[in-house]
Formats: C-alpha cells, sequence, structure tokens
C-alpha cells in the first residue's frame, strides 16, 4: 500500500510548504527534534439496553500537535484549527523551550516512504457501513443471550468503533500518513437468581470492520459468552485470601505481563530511573521458560500500527528473552536520550497529547507444558481465565489485576467457580515463579485499553496457558 | 490576527444549531459548548521536562425526533461543517428505536437564577511564574529529606473555560470556571528498593492554593514514610482509611447512587432507597451549589438547578443521584445531577459529594486499635458495582498498640461494599475538599487482609 500521505494531505488542507515552513520555525539549533501531528478521527457508538437501540452517539475532531525536544526538555502545543497562522502560533509555543528566537529556513520534507505494511487494509472502513446494520446486530445479541438462559434479566451491548487518519511530518525530513480503522462489540449480561444478582462480561475487536463480528456469528458468541459468564456467577463461592499457586488461562490473562513487567520496561521510567527494572538489562527477571515480546506488527490487532504516531515502523521488541531482561520499549525522544534503537514504539491518544513509550501488543511465547497438566499440578489454588483492569506502580513494582472469572483448583481438578478477586504481586519477582508455560498461546479478543500518564491508547495482550507457583490472593476467605 | 471567537458567537452558533435541528425535522434538540485554555508545566530534577500549551473547543448536539434522539460533537465551527453535522446528527437519530422516556425535562424546572457561585478566577499565570512554582515543590520535596533521590517531577497547570448549553424549550445558560492544581511526586530510596508517592493541590481560586514548600514538603512526608515496607500475614482486622483513600469508597457510592446503575439493574443498592445502609452517624451530602467547589456549578448538564441535597441522612438512603431520563425510568425527579460530556447524551453524577466530619481525632481513631491496618494507597479495580464484591491492592501501615508500626506493601484488603458502609465504625474530624469528593478519615470495624 501507499503512504497515505498525500491523501492525508489534502483531507488537512495543508500544503508541503505550510509544513516545511512551521517545522522550519520550530527546528531551530537549540531544538534536536520537532514534528507536527495532524489527526482527523470520526467515532461512532451505538448501544443498546432493556432490549432497544437506544443510543447512538457521534465524535468527531481533528487537529494538530506540534512538538519540539531539547535534550530532556519538550515543548507542546496543539490547536484544532489548521491554518498556517495556528500552525505557527504551534509552533512557537512549542519552541519555547529552547530559548531562542524563531527559525526562518523550512525543513525540507523529502523522506516520504511507502508503509512498511498494511495491517489493516481500510477498504470498506466501517465508519461507512450503515448505523442499521450495527443496530441489527446488537438486536440480535439482547435475543441470543436471553436465549441462553433465562436467568440473565438485562443485556447491554455497545458497538464503538473509530476511523482515524494521521499524518505525522517530522524535521528529520520525514512524511507519513496512515489510516488507522479501530472497533470494539462489547457485551455486558446481568443475571438474577433468588435475588442474588451477577454480571458477566465479554467483547472483543481490532483494527477491523463489521465483518468480522459476522463471520461465523462471532457475535452471538459474544452474547453467549457474557451470559455464561452472568450464570456461572451465580454459583460463585468466596474467593480464598493468601499466597498460592495459581494458573492463568491463556490470552486475556496476559494482562499480567502488561502490568507486571511492560509497564515497568517503557523506556522514560528507565531513563529516568524511576522504574523497579532500572539496571537490571542483561539480569535475570523470569524463569527460563519466560519470553516476552512486544510486537506491533500482527495484521487486524488492536494493538498493531503500520507505523507509530512518529512515523517510525512498529516491530517485535524482544522484552524478556529465556528470563533474562533484554530491552525496553521507545519512542525518539527515550532512545535518543538513552542511546537504544527506536522500536516504533511512541505513541499518543490523540493530537492533544505528547508522545510516549507504550506497549502495542505484548505476550508470552508458547512453551511446551499441556495446559491439562498445568493444572493436574496444583494441589489447592486458583485458576483464572478472565480479567478486569489491571494496575502497577512503577517504582516499587508492585502490581496487581482483577480475576472476573476463575474457579478453585483442588487435587489437580478445577472445582468451583469463585468470586472475583484481585491479585497483587511484585513485577521483577512474579515471573521467576512461572515453572510452567503451556504450549497453547492465545491472544486476547482485542477489548485492551492501557492507561498512562491520562492518556488512553488501545493495546493487546496474550498468554499461553501458565502456573505461577505462588502469588497473593484478594479473596475474602481465610 | 488571530480570530477571535467572542462569547457572543458561541450562543449565536447555538442558536443557529438549534434552527438547523428544526429544518432537519427534529422535534426538540439541545446544544452545549465547551472552550477553553490550559497552560501545564512540568519539571523534573530542576530544569524544565515538558510544557503544554493549548486553546480548544468543541460543540455537542443532541437533537430528539419525538422519541428518537442521538448525540454528536465537533470541534469543526466552519458554516459548511456545521450544516453536514446538523444532517448527519439527525440522521443518526432516524437509526434507532423510539425510547417512550427520552426528552428534554420539561419547561419551569430550568435553572433561572444564577449566583456567584466563586468558581472562576481570571488570574492568568505566566508560563515562567508556573514553572517557578513546580520548581519550588520539587525543590521543597528534596530539602525536606536527604532519603529522596529522585522524583517524578512536579507540575503546575491552569486551566479555564466556558460552558453554554442551549435547548429547544428556551433555556439558554453559561457559566466560567477556572483551575489551577500543583502537585509533586518525589521518589526515596534506600538499599532496599525505591517508593514514590506524591502530594497536590487544586483549587479553582489561585490565592487559594496551598503554598508550593507546603505540597513539597508533604509529598516527602508521605514518600519516605513508606521505605522499607513489608508483607504481613493474611488476617481479617480493622481498617482505617486516610482522608484520599476513604473518598475513593464515596467514589464507590456514588457509582452505586447513579440512577443508570440503579434502573439497568447494575447497583449492588437496587431498591434500597430510604433503607438504613450505614450507621446512624453517617450523613452524606451532595451540594452543586458550594462556594468555589470543585464540583459546583449553576446548573447541571440538562440546565435544571444545582442544589444541596442529603444523600445519606443519619445512615438512611434519602436519594439517588439523577438526571430526567434515569428518574423517569425509577419514577422519581432529577436530582439535578445530569452529568454532561460534550457530545453525549447525559449521565447521572455528584457535584460535590461528602461525608459530614465526625467528633473523633484522625490520631485517637489510630489510638482506638490495637492490631489493624491503616491504609494510604489503593491500586486496581477490583469491584463489582453489580454485587458491591470489593477486592483491592493496598499499601499503609500496620497498627500495634494505637499506633502506626511499620509500613505495609503487596497486601489486598477485600469485603463487600454494602457490608464496607454497614461496618463504618468512626469518622474522623478531618474533612477537606481537594476534589468533588471528600471524606473524613473512615474507620472500618474488619476487612479480610491477604498478604504472606
Amino acid at each position: 500500500m501507499a503512504n497515505d500521505e498525500s491523501g492525508a494531505l489534502a483531507r488537512f488542507g495543508v500544503t508541503d510548504r505550510e509544513i516545511e515552513q512551521a517545522l522550519g520555525r520550530v527546528k531551530v539549533s537549540t531544538v534536536d527534534y520537532a514534528d507536527l501531528y495532524f489527526e482527523y478521527c470520526q467515532s461512532e457508538s451505538v448501544s443498546m439496553e432493556e432490549g432497544i437501540v437506544k443510543r447512538a452517539t457521534k465524535s468527531i475532531g481533528q487537529g494538530v500537535g506540534v512538538r519540539a525536544t531539547a535534550g530532556e526538555k519538550t515543548g507542546f502545543a496543539y490547536s484544532d484549527e489548521l491554518t498556517p497562522k495556528d500552525l505557527n502560533i504551534a509552533a512557537d509555543t512549542a519552541r519555547y523551550i529552547a530559548e531562542s528566537a524563531q527559525g526562518t529556513k523550512p525543513v525540507p520534507v523529502t523522506n516520504r516512504p511507502a508503509l512498511p505494511r498494511n495491517l489493516y487494509p481500510h477498504d470498506r472502513a466501517d465508519i461507512e457501513v450503515a448505523t442499521r446494520d450495527r443496530v441489527t446486530l446488537l438486536n440480535a445479541i439482547d435475543a441470543e443471550a436471553r436465549r441462553y438462559d433465562p436467568r440473565i434479566k438485562n443485556v447491554m451491548a455497545a458497538y464503538n468503533t473509530e476511523y482515524k487518519v494521521m499524518l505525522v511530518a517530522t524535521s528529520d525530513g520525514l512524511m507519513v500518513g496512515d489510516i488507522q480503522p479501530l472497533s470494539r462489540l462489547q457485551v455486558t449480561c446481568i443475571a438474577e437468581e433468588n435475588g442474588n444478582r451477577q454480571v458477566g462480561t465479554f467483547g472483543g475487536g481490532g483494527r477491523i470492520g463489521l465483518e468480522y463480528f459476522q463471520d461465523d456469528q462471532r457475535y452471538l458468541q459474544f452474547a453467549r459468552d457474557a451470559a455464561r459468564e452472568a450464570i456461572l456467577n451465580l454459583s460463585a463461592v468466596d474467593a480464598p485470601a493468601g499466597v498460592m499457586p495459581v494458573v492463568l488461562g491463556g490470552g486475556w490473562p496476559g494482562i499480567l505481563l502488561h502490568e507486571a513487567i511492560g509497564h515497568g520496561l517503557e523506556a522514560d521510567f528507565n531513563r529516568k530511573k524511576t522504574s523497579a527494572f532500572s539496571n537490571l538489562l542483561g539480569k535475570k527477571v523470569a524463569s527460563e521458560a519466560c519470553t516476552i515480546v512486544d510486537d506491533g506488527t500482527l495484521p487486524f490487532r488492536r494493538g498493531s500500527l503500520n507505523v507509530d504516531d512518529e512515523g517510525t515502523p512498529t516491530s517485535r521488541t524482544v522484552l524478556i528473552e529465556r528470563g533474562i531482561l533484554r530491552g525496553y520499549i521507545t519512542d525518539k525522544l527515550n532512545a535518543r536520550l538513552m542511546g537504544i534503537p527506536v522500536t516504533g514504539n511512541g505513541r499518543r491518544e490523540s493530537y492533544q497529547s505528547v508522545v510516549l513509550p507504550r506497549m502495542t501488543n505484548t505476550f508470552m511465547l508458547a512453551g511446551e507444558s499441556d495446559p491439562q497438566d498445568i493444572i493436574k499440578s496444583v494441589k489447592k489454588g486458583l485458576y483464572a481465565v478472565s480479567f478486569g483492569g489491571g494496575q502497577v506502580d512503577i517504582t516499587n513494582g508492585k502490581f496487581v489485576f482483577s480475576a472476573s472469572e476463575a474457579y478453585l483448583i483442588e487435587d489437580g481438578q478445577i472445582t468451583k467457580p469463585v468470586k472475583g478477586a484481585t491479585l497483587i504481586g511484585n513485577g521483577p519477582e512474579i515471573l521467576t515463579k512461572v515453572s510452567m508455560v503451556g504450549h497453547d498461546l492465545k491472544l486476547d479478543e482485542g477489548i485492551g485499553t492501557c492507561g498512562k500518564e491520562g492518556q488512553s491508547v488501545p493495546v493487546g495482550v496474550g498468554l499461553p496457558t501458565i502456573r505461577i507457583d505462588e502469588i497473593t490472593v484478594g479473596g475474602t476467605k481465610a | 490576527m488571530t480570530r477571535m471567537i467572542g462569547e457572543q458567537d458561541y450562543t449565536n452558533i447555538a442558536q443557529d444549531l438549534l434552527s438547523r435541528a428544526k429544518k432537519h425535522g427534529a422535534t426538540a434538540a439541545d446544544v452545549m459548548v465547551a472552550d477553553g485554555e490550559t497552560l501545564s508545566v512540568q519539571v523534573r530534577m530542576g530544569a524544565v521536562d515538558r510544557l503544554t500549551k493549548a486553546r480548544e473547543k468543541r460543540l455537542g448536539l443532541r437533537v430528539f425526533f419525538d422519541q428518537r434522539s442521538a448525540s454528536a460533537s465537533t470541534s469543526d465551527f466552519s458554516r459548511d461543517s456545521l450544516e453536514r453535522f446538523v444532517g448527519e446528527t439527525c440522521a443518526l437519530a432516524q437509526a434507532v428505536v423510539e425510547d417512550p422516556v427520552s426528552g428534554l425535562p420539561e419547561t419551569g424546572q430550568y435553572a433561572t437564577e444564577f449566583p456567584e457561585l466563586h468558581i472562576h478566577d481570571a488570574t492568568k499565570l505566566q508560563t515562567d511564574q508556573q514553572i517557578d512554582l513546580a520548581m519550588r515543590a520539587e525543590r521543597a520535596a528534596f530539602a525536606a529529606d536527604s532519603r529522596i533521590t529522585n522524583s517524578e517531577g512536579g507540575e503546575c497547570d491552569s486551566s479555564s473555560g466556558r460552558i453554554i448549553l442551549a435547548n429547544s424549550h428556551g433555556f439558554m445558560g453559561q457559566y466560567a470556571n477556572s483551575s489551577f492544581s500543583l502537585s509533586v511526586s518525589p521518589i526515596a530510596s534506600d538499599a532496599v528498593g525505591m517508593q514514590r508517592d506524591y502530594w497536590y493541590g487544586v483549587n479553582r481560586a489561585f490565592a487559594k492554593l496551598e503554598s508550593p514548600e507546603a505540597i513539597g514538603q508533604e509529598a516527602t512526608r508521605r514518600t519516605v514514610r513508606k521505605l522499607g515496607a513489608r508483607k504481613v500475614a493474611t488476617c481479617r482486622v480493622p481498617v482505617i482509611f486516610d482522608p484520599e483513600v476513604a473518598g475513593s469508597l464515596l467514589g464507590h457510592l456514588c457509582s452505586a447512587l447513579s440512577g443508570y446503575a440503579l434502573y439497568k439493574g447494575a447497583s449492588f443498592l437496587i431498591g434500597q432507597l430510604g433503607q438504613q445502609i450505614a450507621p446512624d452517624f453517617v450523613t452524606i451530602y451532595d451540594d452543586g451549589r458550594m462556594p468555589g467547589g470543585l464540583g459546583t456549578r449553576p446548573f447541571d448538564g440538562e440546565g435544571l438547578p444545582t442544589r444541596k441535597q442529603a444523600m445519606v441522612e443519619r445512615g438512611r438512603l434519602t436519594r439517588y443521584l439523577l438526571d430526567t431520563y434515569s428518574g423517569k425510568k425509577l419514577g422519581l425527579p432529577s436530582t439535578g445531577n445530569a452529568a454532561r460530556s460534550i457530545g453525549e447524551s447525559p449521565s447521572a453524577g455528584p457535584t460535590n459529594f461528602y461525608m459530614v466530619p465526625g467528633t473523633t481525632r484522625p490520631e485517637e481513631i489510630v489510638a482506638s486499635v490495637k492490631q489493624g491496618l491503616y491504609v494510604t494507597d489503593l491500586i486496581g479495580f477490583g469491584i463489582n458495582m453489580v454485587t458491591g464484591d470489593y477486592s483491592r491492592g493496598a499499601s499503609g501501615f500496620w497498627i500495634e498498640n494505637g499506633e502506626l508500626a511499620y509500613p505495609v506493601e503487596e497486601i489486598t484488603i477485600a469485603g463487600n461494599l454494602k457490608q464496607m458502609y454497614t461496618n463504618i465504625e468512626t469518622i474522623g474530624t478531618d474533612l477537606v475538599f481537594r476534589g468533588r469528593i471528600a471524606c473524613p478519615t473512615v474507620k472500618l470495624a474488619e476487612m479480610m487482609l491477604a498478604g504472606n
């Protein structure tokens, strides 16, 4: 596919000359790097509850963010107007940190490479699909969930779709544009029996269109899965409290990697030496069974990008190789300051936010164990297959993630479902306790959103079934 | 010359959109316009780290075609774009199903008086002034203790903005607000490891912001005391929440009291109106008219007047948080708690939401515990709003014989929110507003702590 730079330029109504002049204005000798990031984003959401699709919302936004970096300093300004005048004001504001008069020589932007790959063809951009098609799908979800079990009392579902056009022009002379579609379908069911109310959720998506959900009637499977979890939780017993072995199922439980080590390996925290992983490069931070990568190049995945928001092609970065900490994920600023490679992980929520090193799709490679054997190996513990959110304190390394579907393991057998509980551990330590890794690597369904410094970006995770010999489970039962 | 858009223009744009919507066949509509300016300064290790400056604007339109409705927002205010925008919003409304409960509030309910609420301070800070404030806060943090060896930096932000709301029933209201904040996040280290905490001030009036020195010193006090934290054994003990984390218990209460959560059956407080949900010494207010409050505003997201009202009175649940729609679903009038993001239909949320302080000083509360936990930080999202089940990562201090003995970390506390509110045993005297939700120190009779 061609670089979408020319199409994007036309959309933003900005000329090459204006871009080169604005870059010239900001890229003075004391500025190491500057970029302009243009963005147009249209999103639409339809939601269903009480059996009717009663809400539809649409949002349209566009603007430009201008950034200058000098040493460790970043100057940043943004505007929702794209006139040359507004571009120049933003450029002058961003340059403030350089304590220098405006530059006068335009920066030629001549490097306009083709996109390295086309991970998410957008021939049939989902945003163009009639809202009615999505409404039909949501209605069917309601019927399917209620059909699954009469104890399902309410079904809520939302279909969000986004169409983003970005164009980045940098003081390195690079200009690259991309179109980034993103869709997500989320189903929540509430089950009730004898006054006991429980909730179940399921969702998925990616850089895909409506047809993804229609294939094999996947949306109906989402409905059944949400209903199944709600019904299951009706019979859940109190979760245990204390240290015990935990088996994590494949897929979304990979949020463990995201919280426990992923954030700690983002370059900014390590440059500032505020991460519990600072100074651990080359050291053993996991058992030999663990190899963990961050990979932004997987087709159609929610965390994938053709190029990051600084125009760098995304890549596959080995974070941990057979237990040894190998690398950090970087953006241009931190890679330059630390003297390490740019990995294509410079991301931003929108033109209104600065670039930070962020994860894309983070997962552990498959091991050799049979998942059944992993469960059988546990005498008394927890088997957790679905999670809500997680969080980490980068500095002391303590992380949590909360199970939404989990079972007791007793004498190697999965027995009763338990109520949700938070698991807490120490990032640099937890993976040293991974004693078995299954051969069943699974990526998540495409629902992850990562928050950092108030910025949300879509991400993916993945995990094979693994056994953690001990972790603290925050249940209520002693 | 930069194109200046004055107040008048925005009210004109709002009226213009309403009449265009009508021309497209909409039977009712409302428009919300917001604009604002922000200057954010971050410093780290005595140098400027990041400077962000922006001015932005956005408008949201909601249209009704009888009982079908849709909402949309845009940042593009050009005439042609707005015409297309109105057309697309109206088309979107045709795609959804009729909802018999939908609609604007009836006339006669709207805010008509707009008293001075002290939520806008016109002070304009210079970039260098904000840099200086952030630098001083970070410097004070370093100066307060030699164990502060690193920093995530100091931050000083100022912002101001305006909200304009107009609808086809003739309501037109607007207000301006401002916010000034200062924070610092020092890192302390010892032979074992690093700990980070932070402290902050936030106020609508610049003159009322705490001094950078006071913020820096408090940040350091909170950080160094965490050094040497350890795990404790799994046990069931009394738990004291410091005011910062006690506020989160009220935050969960707000979520459970939202009319939307209630009518969807997604709240653990369904059917509890009029019931005792806490001991009789617990009283909780929501006050949208508190002068200078961070949640204060003259009218809510639908144009209805805000007010001061008891949510929990002597332990009895007296009200839900409602807008017109969720109120109708529950057969109740709006409580003036419509919250609104630009381009979204309303939801229901708190304004300034707080627990009335008790008579016991916080140190006396700690002294009352033989063995227990004093929580200062909570992480994670282990809260099930449908059941009230609660399980979160915690850190703080172990209490031994009425004193904070040593810091603890890597533990969880778990229970059920319904029981936790019932289990409130003591409320402190220390109510301070540092956000829209505020709570004094609170002691719960017991919770399950998971550790070693």
